[in-house]
């Protein structure tokens, strides 16, 4: 109990004197039906929150007050209070969100629905649905254009990038990529758009202003099956020049050269490789194995992975707390 | 020629808004059998539209995605009875269809790719699990989605000897497909180092499927049947004729699970699979045709859905262009296996995992861990390309 009083109260007290180290990760375990929160300086889980059931997608909001996180087999998705670490309020997303996205400013989200090939809009503010969107067969990603004006949805059977205009909710170009595609991100410079294929095993590079694939990111293993390289999350630097893709039950993160899209470095993680989130500072990257029920932390300048931390079960989606 | 004539009067209608293009129709073709077979279990007799009702669902999923591409696909359904001639019936659904899936016997099947052989239209085998189709008997115009029973009896097996399960006792029906499976698991068993201990045949010796009191029988015949065998891990059953391989579970003289066609069952789909996304497109076919999902289903979506990554693929709907994509190296398809999908060059079976299902849960997934192959771990199930008697010409 001493120890504890201790210990948080040093984490306090780092918290106020440097707030650059400490942050919080939130990681959304699958199966577990909870969500792991991290404290980045210690790495270790300093509470488990119970949520709804199949949590996956999950996010901060923009003013870091909350955390968003969809839980599919409960269709909605519930919003935990990051002061209280519990979960206070839901949002009326639609039948079975998984992943989501907000506007720059945080008002507006859009949330992917797997079942009935929309995306809804929601406003933040009133947390009500204010419209809908027709996509493709199994919408998936979502991403939005660093100026705000483009949301990206891929779509897993139909395999596309769905571009749509933010202000007129109309699609304005579809973009075939290679099969099952499951993420997508800008880059900070709106210049390219990446979008990973899981089935296809590949990362698009698609040009968002003439809705063209112009590159593409192919990776090799050795003594590795292609069939098990299985694109899915990415995550990119501030300077567009390295991105990290996770391949899945390929157990590696890729690095890779933002601007010539080869890979340099395979990094070794935990068993099927999700999701990622870097530290506001840039200096680790947090990534979730699903099967090994664990997260691991990158070193991003060193491109080490420097720690493995235990957390519920299935971990999917991560967040952390912006500065 | 029509073509010109549609831009012809968009031309003339020049007044009017522009309006965008006539979408590119697709024609699907689905030839099956009239009826279907009687299962032992009440629970599984498929329901009349089995097989179609899959092909129903992709047509739906081709068509959300044509939307963006202007593609139209449409779905045109001829059922045989029995004796109704299957080649006149192939040739005028080709009449209008580039592509027909159909679920057929062997013998049919083969007289339809031969009646359509010359006029280039493709057919996709979603029913028949037959090998020599894909061996002595294979056609250059025929793409096989449903595996093989040598792919169902290799799945198997490799799970069984994974197990420490290697001394089966085979239990054979008395009709010709019973006898093919089994000849499918005699080569399993020898491939992955199994054994088979004793081997014993169950006359069909006819009557009905169903009766009042038919339980009480079957719980006195089954353990005389299997009493006084030599000492094996698995009964393995090979039963496609649905005549006692589900009586035996619970019912062996000694105390051992029964695999093959009940107890653990390989197959391509079930309606329990939820892994690697399945939950959706088990929920998408639920809400078409409030029913489960089956494997015949399965196989009749993923056939459709073929057609429609090729045609989204090489943004056409010419036949011809789309069967060279799914014969070349570029061609793959998902269908919620966990892998991507890829055709054998040399003899168009489509590669795909099978399932290892006990009736309410998935239990594995073959090809299992370490059964490795220089290609695809995928060709590990079923005759791979040097045991090949196919020459597709």
């Amino acid at each position: 109990m001493w120890r504890r009083c201790l210990l948080s109260g040093t984490v306090l007290w780092l918290a106020a004197a440097a707030p650059a180290s400490a942050f919080m990760a939130y990681v959304s375990n699958e199966k577990g039906n909870t969500v792991s929160v991290i404290d980045t300086d210690s790495w270790t889980v300093t509470k488990t929150i119970k949520v709804g059931q199949r949590p996956r997608g999950i996010e901060f909001s923009r003013d870091g007050k909350f955390v968003m996180v969809a839980v599919g087999d409960d269709d909605t998705i519930q919003v935990i209070d990051a002061k209280k670490q519990e979960v206070v309020d839901t949002l009326p997303s639609g039948p079975d969100p998984e992943l989501f996205t907000q506007d720059a400013a945080g008002k507006i989200m859009y949330v992917a629905n797997e079942n009935d090939n929309t995306v809804t809009v929601i406003d933040l503010e009133k947390r009500a649905r204010i419209g809908d969107v027709q996509v493709g067969v199994e919408p998936e990603g979502m991403t939005i254009s660093p100026d705000g004006k483009i949301l990206i949805n891929t779509s897993e059977t139909t395999n596309m990038a769905h571009f749509i205009d933010t202000s007129t909710r109309q699609i304005v170009a579809n973009v075939l990529v290679d099969a099952r595609p499951r993420f997508a991100e800008f880059k900070h410079d709106g210049s390219e758009l990446w979008v990973s294929s899981e089935i296809g095993g590949t990362v698009s590079i698609v040009d968002p202003v003439k809705h063209v694939v112009t590159g593409k990111v192919t990776f090799s293993i050795p003594g590795l099956r292609s069939e098990a390289i299985q694109p899915v999350g990415i995550g990119m630097t501030k300077d567009d020049k390295t991105a990290f893709v996770a391949l899945g039950p390929a157990n590696r993160i890729a690095v890779v050269d933002a601007v010539s899209h080869k890979v340099t470095k395979y990094l070794l993680v935990g068993q099927r490789v999700w999701h990622m989130a870097f530290t506001p500072d840039e200096k680790y990257l947090l990534v979730t194995n699903g099967v090994s029920n664990d997260v691991s932390v990158i070193d991003v300048a060193a491109q080490k992975v420097i720690k493995t931390i235990q957390v519920g079960e299935l971990p999917w989606g991560v967040t952390i707390a912006p500065q | 020629m029509v073509r010109w004539l549609v831009a012809a009067i968009g031309l003339i209608a020049m007044a009017t808004p522009v309006r965008a293009a006539e979408p590119i129709e697709i024609g699907i073709g689905y030839l099956g059998r009239a009826g279907v077979q009687q299962r032992l279990s009440l629970v599984e007799q498929p329901a009349e539209n089995d097989g179609i009702a899959g092909v129903r669902l992709a047509v739906e999923d081709n068509n959300t995605t044509g939307k963006f591409l202007n593609q139209r696909f449409n779905l045109e359904e001829v059922r045989l009875r029995e004796g109704e001639d299957v080649a006149k019936a192939a040739t005028a659904l080709a009449d209008r269809n580039g592509f027909i899936i159909a679920d057929l016997p062997p013998d049919a099947l083969l007289q339809a790719a031969d009646a359509l052989r010359d006029r280039g239209t493709v057919l996709l085998n979603a029913g028949a699990i037959d090998d020599r189709l894909r061996e002595q008997d294979c056609r250059a115009n025929v793409i096989h989605v449903a595996p093989t029973r040598s792919m169902l009896a290799d799945a198997l097996a490799q799970y069984l000897v994974w197990k420490q399960w290697k001394r089966w006792f085979l239990v054979v029906g008395s009709h010709d497909k019973d006898k093919l499976y089994a000849d499918a698991l005699r080569r399993a068993a020898t491939r992955f180092g199994a054994k088979v201990v004793q081997e014993k045949t169950f006359e069909d010796t006819g009557g009905a499927r169903r009766t009042d009191s038919g339980v009480t029988l079957i719980q006195r015949q089954m353990p005389v049947f299997t009493q006084q065998i030599p000492a094996y891990d698995v009964l393995v059953a090979a039963d496609e004729s649905e005549v006692f391989a589900s009586y035996l579970p619970y019912r062996t003289w000694d105390p051992r699970p029964v695999a093959g066609s009940a107890g653990l069952v390989p197959t391509s789909w079930d309606a329990a699979q939820d892994q690697w996304g399945a939950v959706q497109i088990q929920n998408r076919f639920m809400k078409l045709n409030s029913r489960r999902m089956t494997a015949l289903d399965m196989q009749a979506w993923t056939a459709a859905r073929m057609i429609g990554e090729a045609a989204s693929r090489t943004n056409s709907g010419d036949p011809k262009k789309l069967f060279a994509f799914l014969k070349g190296p570029d061609f793959s398809v998902a269908a919620f296996k966990g892998t991507r999908l890829t055709l054998r060059d040399w003899n168009l079976q489509l590669r795909q995992p099978i399932l290892l299902v006990d009736g309410r849960m998935v239990v594995s997934v073959s090809p299992q861990e370490g059964f490795l192959h220089q290609v695809s771990e995928l060709d590990t199930l079923g005759v791979d390309r040097p045991e090949t008697k196919c020459k597709l010409q």
